[in-house]
């Protein structure tokens, strides 16, 4: 925070003297004049939450670089380094700061790599609803008539089974479809599928309520006269009227998504022991809770906790923030 | 008022037809159904007859009618992996789901709406602060992550509850209870909470939400003004008015509940139609598969047509626009 605020303080000065000269700040300047900066700068929760996130994001971002082992690399476990407790304990050994598993494997770098794992599938599968949501959604309010219909009415039929029994559905129902071989090198966009499919239709109605109040306003109209596209209208005219919300939903269903992952590969039905997410991890790791290799399972399960809680965390500062009756 | 019922059950009969074409296709495209009912050594003939009698060289929409109409009637079919009717081995197993899903929502209901009533009226205090940051905590647990710790501190550590299984059951008819006996009864402490956090949360996020806006209208000023004490204006007067949105989310989360409790039931080996389910998944046990679906879709869509229905009943104006009320998903 420190390092934040004494850049804050030399960019004083500029933002002074810009004042001076024809205004047309940046984007940087008026993302920092903005009102969702100052709302972020009085939430010392949104603040420590970011800070969290952006620690959990770079390590995990940096893991080759950082960790004393490559998880993966067979040749470089040793079961003599097993079943190593944490550091603190007496019988703990540098440098498995967290211990080791029953293979010799360094948990800290079986964490952080999992997490690279768990925060790609999560994003990549918010970002495949989002593309799907958004752009069935316009279409769908923005043309109506049967095309509506029949978006709609899949949307319907998807929000009307559980989510998390799609995404087991079909995780299960492709790795079932595929060979053993491709299984293993498929089981992430598998499982960025699995999420998105249940998670697109919050998208898509959210937009295509709003796509059917705007079509209906004179502007549009006029656009259509003079026989501007569409797809123009669309993306330049209804989309942006909707992204508040938009951004709201998505950053809670970053968190969501992520959950989701952890929860497929606890079961059994996603990430393979061999590139283990977070969810795989603690899979892993309840086999031996009663075997008192506690450390096994009780890290994943925290690292996967904080990422969660700093991404809801986020999300819940953002609605706020976001809600034009609150301010 | 007609109506709308005839359209709303139209349309939750049509989201069923469209889950079970989608649990038909699934139940075609993988397996041979006679590959895994036949024995090795069944001759070509046998396994021809075999096809025949099942209607499988029929055609594809004479099978789906045929699917549809079973499914109806509760058959299901043989489970591939244990060769018993489908129907029996969902039916035993489904009272040790229902009864840890209605023990979840009762626990949530009896810890969240205290919770959320204090967080709204003292909604500046440390404690309030606390418990809302403890809901967020709550929200981001993964329920198997709970489940995890629990077993770790109350079975593994202080060694009080046990970690697996239903423990002793009673038979009241076809349904077999484990509130009866003491070992049934603490083998349900453990799932029960795990599988109520996330409610818990819901559900105190809701209430002070609602109480928010309750404690702002004029009657519990009035209330107040008269002279009734505080506590009776807040936990009876406001309370009331705030339960009835409290229903219908928990109404409509039983539905999510049974299906999130396959997780619980993983976790804690809880003997329950989701682990059934799960273990089907691993054994591509597709008739079992097919019937979990159906079944909890059912329950599923069922629940929000009555919550869709009463809430038109209750106000007219809801009765115009069908394609917008209620929300499907909470």
């Amino acid at each position: 925070m420190a390092d934040r605020s004494e850049r804050m303080a030399q960019a004083q000065p500029l933002t002074h003297a810009a004042a001076v000269l024809p205004p047309e700040p940046g984007l940087w300047a008026r993302m920092r004049d903005s009102d969702l900066w100052h709302s972020f700068r009085g939430h010392p929760s949104a603040i420590f939450a970011a800070a969290l996130l952006a620690v959990l994001t770079l390590t995990a971002i940096l893991a080759p670089w950082i960790t004393a082992q490559d998880p993966y690399d067979l040749a470089a476990l040793q079961l003599i380094n097993s079943e190593i407790p944490p550091i603190w304990n007496p019988a703990g050994q540098w440098p498995y700061l967290l211990g080791t598993d029953v293979q010799g494997r360094d948990i800290l770098s079986a964490i952080l790599y999992g997490s690279r794992i768990s925060l790609v599938i999560g994003f990549a599968s918010v970002i495949l609803a989002l593309a799907v949501g958004l752009s069935l959604g316009l279409i769908a309010g923005y043309f109506g008539g049967w095309v509506d219909n029949v978006i709609m009415r899949v949307g319907d039929v998807l929000l009307s089974m559980p989510f998390i029994l799609i995404a087991i559905l079909i995780s299960a129902m492709a790795g079932a479809a595929l060979p053993p071989g491709l299984r293993d090198v498929l089981a992430a966009p598998i499982l960025i599928v699995a999420i998105a499919v249940p998670s697109w239709v919050q998208y898509a109605r959210t937009v295509r309520a709003s796509a059917m109040v705007e079509r209906k306003k004179e502007y549009v109209q006029a656009a259509r006269l003079i026989r501007v596209k569409s797809w123009r209208v669309m993306l330049h005219h209804i989309l942006p009227n909707t992204l508040t919300p938009i951004m709201v939903a998505a950053t809670l269903n970053f968190g969501l998504a992520i959950l989701s992952e952890a929860t497929l590969s606890f079961l059994g039905v996603g990430m393979p022991p061999d590139q283990p997410s977070l969810g795989t991890l603690i899979r892993i790791g309840n086999q031996y809770l009663f075997s008192g290799l506690w450390w096994i399972v009780v890290f994943p399960a925290v690292q996967l906790c904080l990422i969660v809680l700093s991404v809801n965390m986020i999300g819940d500062w953002l609605r706020d923030a976001l809600n034009p009756k609150l301010q | 008022m007609l109506a709308f019922l005839v359209k709303r059950t139209a349309n939750a009969v049509f989201v069923m037809l469209a889950v079970a074409f989608l649990a038909f296709l699934i139940f075609r495209s993988f397996g041979d159904p006679v590959e895994m009912m036949v024995n090795e050594q069944a001759t070509q003939a046998e396994r021809a007859e075999l096809r025949e009698r099942l209607g499988l060289n029929d055609g594809f929409l004479t099978q789906y009618v045929r699917f549809v109409t079973n499914a109806v009637q509760g058959d299901f079919g043989i489970s591939y992996r244990n060769q018993q009717d489908v129907m029996v081995l969902i039916g035993e197993r489904f009272p040790a789901t229902l009864e840890l899903v209605l023990v979840a929502t009762v626990i949530s209901l009896v810890v969240g709406i205290p919770l959320g009533v204090i967080t709204a009226i003292h909604r500046d205090s440390r404690l309030a602060g606390m418990l809302q940051l403890g809901s967020i905590v709550g929200v981001s647990l993964p329920s198997f992550v709970v489940g995890i710790l629990l077993i770790l501190a109350f079975s593994v550590t202080l060694g009080w509850l046990p970690a697996f299984g239903r423990g002793e059951t009673v038979d009241i008819g076809w349904w077999s209870t484990g509130l009866l006996t003491p070992s049934g009864r603490a083998a349900l402490v453990l799932p029960a909470i795990s599988l109520a956090t996330f409610q818990i949360t819901l559900v105190m996020r809701l209430v002070r939400a609602e109480m928010l806006e309750t404690l702002r209208t004029d009657y519990v000023k009035f209330a107040r003004a008269r002279g009734v004490p505080r506590g009776r204006v807040h936990w009876v007067h406001a309370l009331r008015n705030c339960l009835m949105p409290v229903i219908t989310l928990t109404g409509m989360q039983i539905g999510n509940l049974i299906a999130f409790a396959l997780v619980t039931e993983t976790v804690f080996q809880w003997p329950g139609m989701g682990l059934l389910f799960i273990q089907a998944v691993t054994f591509v046990d597709i008739p079992v598969m097919a019937a979990y679906l159906l079944l909890v879709s059912f329950i599923f869509v069922t629940l929000n047509t009555m919550v869709d229905v009463t809430y038109a009943w209750v106000d007219p104006r809801l009765r115009d626009d069908t394609a917008e009320v209620g929300g499907t998903n909470g």
